[in-house]
């Protein structure tokens, strides 16, 4: 059994040490928020954060994760997220939303850092997180109108 | 996809081979054999209302995230008089007769060709017409006062007389009346709900908390989750494998063979992928494709530069008029294969159920034929076999596999373990990049005859490729050896050309290929698009100037062409190293043109903004239009910049999102959407702003450098 401290609550997992993160959390723990795209850490559909910094799931291991604080999307909150939350829905950011939960994890880690980030800072730090629908227009201003409702 | 007639649905039905076509061609005939006119009880049809007031619309549209499922909404809404915050939605299916597509003929459910508004029009809006005419009579009766004294509006039933009711008080009674036979629909000016942007989607909260479910998210008691191993090759099989290793490994329940290959089945995904790499299988290539795509586009080259086997379309004497033009233009364009490469791999859930119904959770695109396909994939009766419509991680047309294709593999396994448990096939991402159904790669070769003082006097078209509906139950759609889906977009070129040929050559190969987002559009509207700049160079002509002269005929191209020119300021001087490029097209009825300005940096293109403008008739939401605009074009964008399939030796070279490289936000532009107010009734948004943005980034590159981008994408990674 591995402990691991997930959105504040310590789950005993019977997870060997080289498991993913990712299927950990949405197998065994059962939170189905962090999702599968790639498993090769290529797109961030299964960004969480570990201690505060947004990571890919799929390629963080069970034991790198041991001791750590593991956010996932469902235990995401404060300010800055109640800020995009707010700003995804004004704007209807997701179409089909799968790769959305990454999103919003890497936009709070983003706005966390820097709470007025420009296009080019939103591009850099967001390039990793794939839509395959394509609603970067919207995730960009979602980002502005987030730093927008915070700096309010 | 393209709206087969009724006759062609059946009839295609009928010559595609095995007991699908003959099953499912019964099964699309009965509506009409039934000849039941009586309209059907909107409440055990189109919606339900719960006690506590909450609507649940059934949407006979499946929402891969294009908003289908809000357009459906809007349109409830907009006639029953609820509340925007009382309505839910939900998939239905399972009842050709009041799903079946209207833009299809009514023959079979399903969502495609940008569809979805046009066959929800009127039965959506009649549904809530009925239902709000039913509560009304409902409370009358209750209250003792004539039915035409009471207002149903905001989700409340109330009368002057000071009475007043929720939906949830009168839904038991109201489903009880007789069904009107006649409502009288709002008119236009009536409208608050339709061409507002009032409401935000329903799914948007979910979408951000995670709590959204998926097909991958479904979990059932006692659920197995099993990964595939495919064929290395289209068109290899299973000789031989050995799971020894594989089944004594911690958490491994089987490993079973099915018809398209090798399932591991396991209790969560990780020991399934753990089981895989343990498996070894010796496949059977004999029957393989064993072709790389080098070798097929240069065969595709070769007869592109021959005759076409068939006609799309022809005017005047084309070869006539070639011959006697005073300047001849010519190109050859290539395209390449696309995968859908949809966020959420492919997946569905089966379920046996001791009463012998088997429940199905998955991406039901084409609920009708999947429910066939399920039903003689188990042996059971079509009835016995329960629908969950998943809203889906993305689709983009990959949803919508006339084989069942991911369905009847979940249903093959769980039948493969004897329906012990219910199983998830979940496939990984490099299943999705390399199972196949892709848009087909074309080659077209074009020519241009121009007259002395610069006017096009000859046009001809060649395409060659692959058939998305030959060997399927939609093979009814070839007429005189022409698919549609393979020339739309170029046999009905708006342009008022004298002289016109358009032809196809239809080849076979081993690659499985399917609709992708737009379908025949992705490559004709770049073809014909970026040659009409060629020839307008050659012509003396602006690209504007010359498209104008050319519409005469067409006053809905014209309109969204001048909308997008005016908006983006076509024309203007631009800063230095920048350019523009447009183009307009016509698909699924809808009309879009797209301006773009880019510069170049490295020999790539930067898109720094795009102007766009669509006309879809009657917008429902305009919001979801504008949303749908801008997917469009950074996903066509995208498409022609660094999209494609490559097969060496018959193996397909990409796996994973490293190879095959869809547009990041990095590279996204800056998009404003103009919309052309229209009465027209509504059609899609889904697709028709994707096939102008590629001409007009390739047009707008040919300004920078003179250097037409023909072979696509434009950088190989």
């Amino acid at each position: 059994m591995t402990k691991l401290n997930i959105n504040g609550v310590d789950h005993d997992v019977d997870a060997p040490g080289d498991m993913p993160l990712l299927w950990a959390i949405r197998d065994l723990v059962g939170l189905t928020g962090t999702k599968f795209g790639c498993g090769q850490a290529l797109c961030g559909a299964c960004t969480v954060h570990l201690d505060g910094e947004p990571v890919r799931a799929c390629q963080t291991f069970v034991d790198d994760a041991k001791g750590a604080k593991i956010t996932t999307i469902e235990g995401l909150s404060g300010r800055v997220t109640e800020a995009v939350r707010s700003a995804w829905t004004a704007l209807d950011v997701p179409q089909c939303g799968y790769c959305q939960s990454g999103q919003v994890m890497a936009a709070v880690a983003l706005l966390t850092e820097n709470p007025k980030p420009t296009d080019a800072d939103i591009d850099e730090s967001m390039a990793g997180n794939l839509c395959r629908c394509a609603t970067y227009h919207r995730i960009r201003a979602g980002i502005h109108e987030a730093a927008r409702r915070l700096g309010a | 996809m393209d709206a087969p007639t009724r006759r062609q649905f059946i009839l295609g039905a009928a010559a595609a081979a095995g007991g699908l076509a003959i099953g499912f061609s019964a099964r699309a005939a009965a509506p009409a054999a039934g000849a039941d006119t009586k309209a059907p009880s909107p409440f055990q049809a189109y919606l339900t209302i719960a006690p506590d007031g909450t609507v649940t619309v059934l949407s006979s549209q499946f929402d891969m995230g294009q908003g289908s499922y809000h357009g459906v909404a809007t349109l409830v809404v907009e006639e029953l008089g609820a509340d925007w915050s009382q309505v839910r939605v939900q998939g239905a299916s399972s009842n050709t007769k009041l799903y079946g597509n209207i833009a299809w003929g009514g023959t079979a459910q399903g969502t495609g060709g940008s569809t979805s508004m046009a066959t929800s029009f009127e039965r959506y809006r009649r549904a809530g017409a009925a239902a709000r005419q039913m509560l009304a009579v409902a409370a009358a009766e209750a209250w003792n006062v004539p039915a035409g004294e009471i207002t149903v509006a905001k989700g409340r039933i109330t009368h002057a007389s000071g009475k007043s009711a929720g939906f949830g008080d009168m839904a038991a009674a109201a489903a009880k009346q007789p069904v009107p036979e006649n409502v009288t629909l709002k008119s236009p000016d009536q409208w608050t709900e339709i061409g507002s942007d009032n409401n935000r989607r329903h799914d948007t909260a979910a979408k951000t908390d995670g709590t959204h479910p998926y097909t991958i998210d479904v979990k059932l008691p006692g659920m197995l989750t099993a990964v595939m191993i495919h064929p290395p090759k289209f068109g290899a099989v299973v000789k031989s494998f050995d799971a020894a290793k594989a089944k004594a490994m911690p958490g491994v329940v089987d490993v079973v063979a099915v018809p398209r290959g090798i399932a591991v089945v396991a209790d969560h995904m990780w020991a399934a992928l753990k089981g895989r790499d343990a498996v070894t299988v010796t496949w059977d290539q004999s029957k393989a494709e064993t072709r790389g795509t080098d070798q097929l586009m240069d065969e595709f080259s070769k007869l592109a530069a021959g005759k076409p086997k068939a006609m799309a379309a022809e005017r005047g004497d084309a070869a006539k008029a070639m011959a006697g033009a005073a300047k001849v233009v010519e190109a050859e364009y290539r395209f390449p294969y696309l995968a859908h490469a949809a966020m959420e791999p492919l997946n569905a859930v089966a379920r046996m159920n001791a009463d012998g119904t088997l429940e199905v959770w998955s991406g039901h695109q084409i609920p009708d034929l999947y429910q066939f396909m399920i039903s003689k994939t188990a042996g059971i009766e079509p009835a016995k076999v329960r629908l969950h419509v998943m809203k889906t991680g993305g689709g983009f047309g990959r949803r919508g596999t006339p084989d069942a294709e991911v369905i009847v593999e979940a249903v093959s396994v769980a039948k493969a373990i004897g329906f012990k448990a219910p199983v998830k096939v979940q496939w990984t991402r490099e299943n999705d990049m390399r199972g196949g159904r892709y848009r087909p790669a074309y080659v077209h070769r074009m020519k241009a005859g121009l007259d002395s003082a610069g006017n096009i006097v000859a046009w001809e078209h060649h395409i060659v490729g692959q058939s998305i509906v030959d060997g399927t139950p939609f093979q009814g759609m070839i007429q005189n050896g022409i698919d549609p889906t393979s020339v739309e977009g170029a046999s009905n070129l708006p342009y008022a050309v004298p002289n016109l040929s358009v032809g196809l050559t239809t080849v076979r190969t081993g690659v499985p290929v399917l609709w992708w987002r737009s379908v025949g559009s992705t490559h004709t509207a770049y073809a014909t698009e970026t040659f009409l700049d060629e020839v307008a160079k050659q012509a003396g002509k602006d690209p504007l100037a010359i498209r104008l002269e050319l519409l005469k005929d067409h006053p809905r191209h014209v309109g969204v062409l001048k909308l997008a020119a005016e908006k983006a300021g076509w024309g203007h001087k631009l800063a230095a190293g920048r350019t523009m490029g447009l183009a307009v097209h016509e698909s699924f009825s809808s009309y879009s043109a797209h301006v773009v300005e880019i510069s170049i940096a490295d020999g790539v293109p930067r898109v720094h903004r795009v102007v766009a403008a669509v006309d879809c008739g009657t917008a429902i939401n305009p919001d979801v239009v504008r949303a749908q605009a801008e997917g469009c074009i950074g996903m066509g964008f995208g498409a022609i910049l660094a999209e494609q399939v490559t097969l060496t030796g018959g193996a397909v070279d990409q796996g994973n999102y490293d190879s095959y490289t869809p547009l990041r936000i990095d590279a996204m532009p800056a998009v404003e959407v103009h919309i052309v107010p229209s009465t027209e009734p509504p059609t899609g948004v889904g697709e028709p702003a994707l096939p102008p943005i590629g001409p007009a980034v390739g047009n707008a590159v040919f300004a920078a450098t003179g250097k037409m981008h023909r072979v696509l994408p434009m950088v190989k990674s």
